[in-house]
């Protein structure tokens, strides 16, 4: 099997590779690029991004050829896809960081900041969460309802159907930290530094 | 509920661990991969590596450090100490950190911390603050508290903030070393002027001290003494907090 990690150049990407690496052991094997004939062959691809929401999506859109090779990916073939972070937000229709910027649209919603009322919440919201599990996710498969995953981010994802809500997390307020539609699942929070919890949730992408 | 992280730290002399009592008088004692796996196990909730000496000696070392480390370890990796442009940034995340903590550059140059948050995201750029209380508050140091600034901590803090800044990592230098506790004014100071996450640093002794920096304000609690020669493991630090009723994840 192969996993394609999309280098984009939206930031650190070294701990997803090392923590794909660590679960795939020489079983799966786990490519990092940004080449589209390398991604369409793949069997999974992970979507990270790092930094915000409009220089991930200019990230995307400066590599000719990027986002239509994802579109096809997912949405046309109907491949397993796993966006972390600002690779989740990604697939919302519009997000407002720095400037209003076009997501790839693949689940209805917008991606805003994070109320953090009057200053009582520091952001970004940093550090280890409980997430509520809502619904029977492959990415889920074996791990406890409220088990602590590692976050890091200042906005977050509010889909139009609430459907595809796989899991929340409680701060200032109840915050989306998981999303499932068919083939396309994201996560908030980040698996690749979340310990053993979060590199399960790997295997089990891996596995989906 | 976002839950209180404990920060072990490991200051890092040519790839070797160190602790010093007030920035002074280093003690050698062991691998930093190893402890850092170890710290990782036994429930860190990040790790840090200060390489101390960073500023004045060779400092390669330390990537080689990081790039074992962060294969072994899957919780965050801060890495600090030495740290001048957007090119050590950019060698430190690609061999593996997660956020590098940024000081003497920060104060010389505030575009650094701005061009860094813009490029990298904000939530990879910690600024790291050493401060001396003086008769009007605290002042803050550089080079790894050699060289005085006559800047003030908390104006300094705000700053850093508006920069991009996505942590502060607050050491206070008169506590730094003698395990007498956090300088707890300092922490509520600062924690109660920046509305991003604070971690406090410099003097812890006990379990106590850890629940004090907590209840300061400060997001994240850091120590290295006291977990690097056992004193206490951090599993039995967060059950300490926890019993305490401060939110840990355990």
């Amino acid at each position: 099997m192969n996993v394609t990690i999309v280098d984009y150049n939206s930031g650190n990407i070294s701990s997803v590779i090392n923590s794909f690496k660590e679960v795939a052991k020489d079983k799966v094997n786990i490519n990092v690029t940004s080449d589209l004939n390398k991604i369409k062959s793949s069997d999974k691809v992970v979507l990270p991004g790092q930094g915000s929401f409009k220089s991930c999506v200019d990230a995307l859109n400066n590599i000719s050829g990027l986002v239509d090779t994802l579109n096809e990916f997912a949405i046309n073939n109907k491949k397993p896809l796993l966006g972390i972070c600002v690779g989740l937000q990604m697939f919302a229709d519009v997000g407002f960081e720095e400037t209003e910027t076009k997501g790839l649209g693949w689940i209805s919603g917008k991606v805003s900041k994070i109320d953090n009322q009057n200053g009582k919440y520091k952001l970004p919201h940093i550090g280890w969460n409980e997430i509520n599990i809502t619904k029977d996710s492959e990415i889920f498969k074996g791990i406890k309802n409220k088990s602590h995953m590692y976050f890091v981010h200042s906005y977050e994802f509010v889909p139009e159907d609430k459907n595809v809500i796989s899991a929340t997390t409680e701060y200032s307020s109840n915050i989306v930290c998981s999303v499932e539609k068919d083939n396309i699942f994201g996560t908030q929070f980040h698996p690749e530094k979340s310990d053993m919890i979060g590199l399960k949730v790997i295997k089990n992408f891996i596995e989906v | 509920m976002l839950k209180n992280r404990i920060i072990p730290c490991l200051d890092v002399k040519n790839g070797r661990v160190v602790k010093g009592i007030n920035f002074v008088d280093l003690q050698d004692a062991g691998d930093p991969v190893e402890q850092a796996k170890i710290y990782s196990d036994g429930g860190a909730d990040e790790i840090c590596f200060l390489d101390i000496t960073a500023s004045n000696e060779n400092r390669d070392t330390i990537y080689e450090v990081v790039e074992k480390t962060s294969k072994k370890c899957f919780v965050p990796l801060t890495v600090g100490g030495g740290v001048r442009s957007i090119d050590d940034i950019n060698k430190l995340l690609n061999c593996g950190a997660d956020k590098v903590s940024i000081n003497t550059a920060a104060v010389q140059n505030s575009k650094v911390v701005e061009d860094s948050s813009r490029k990298f995201g904000s939530q990879c750029i910690v600024v790291a603050i050493d401060a001396k209380r003086n008769e009007g508050g605290w002042e803050i140091f550089t080079h790894g508290g050699r060289n005085p600034t006559g800047i003030n901590a908390l104006e300094f803090a705000y700053k850093m903030e508006k920069c991009g800044a996505g942590e502060l990592l607050v050491t206070s230098m008169d506590k730094d070393g003698t395990q007498s506790g956090y300088d707890i004014e300092l922490m509520k100071k600062i924690s109660s002027s920046v509305n991003i996450p604070v971690i406090a640093s410099g003097g812890v002794g006990t379990l106590d001290h850890l629940v004090d920096g907590i209840k300061s304000g400060a997001s994240a609690v850091l120590a290295a003494s006291i977990f690097h020669y056992g004193t206490y493991s951090v599993n039995e630090a967060k059950q300490y907090l926890a019993s305490k009723d401060i939110p840990v994840r355990i």
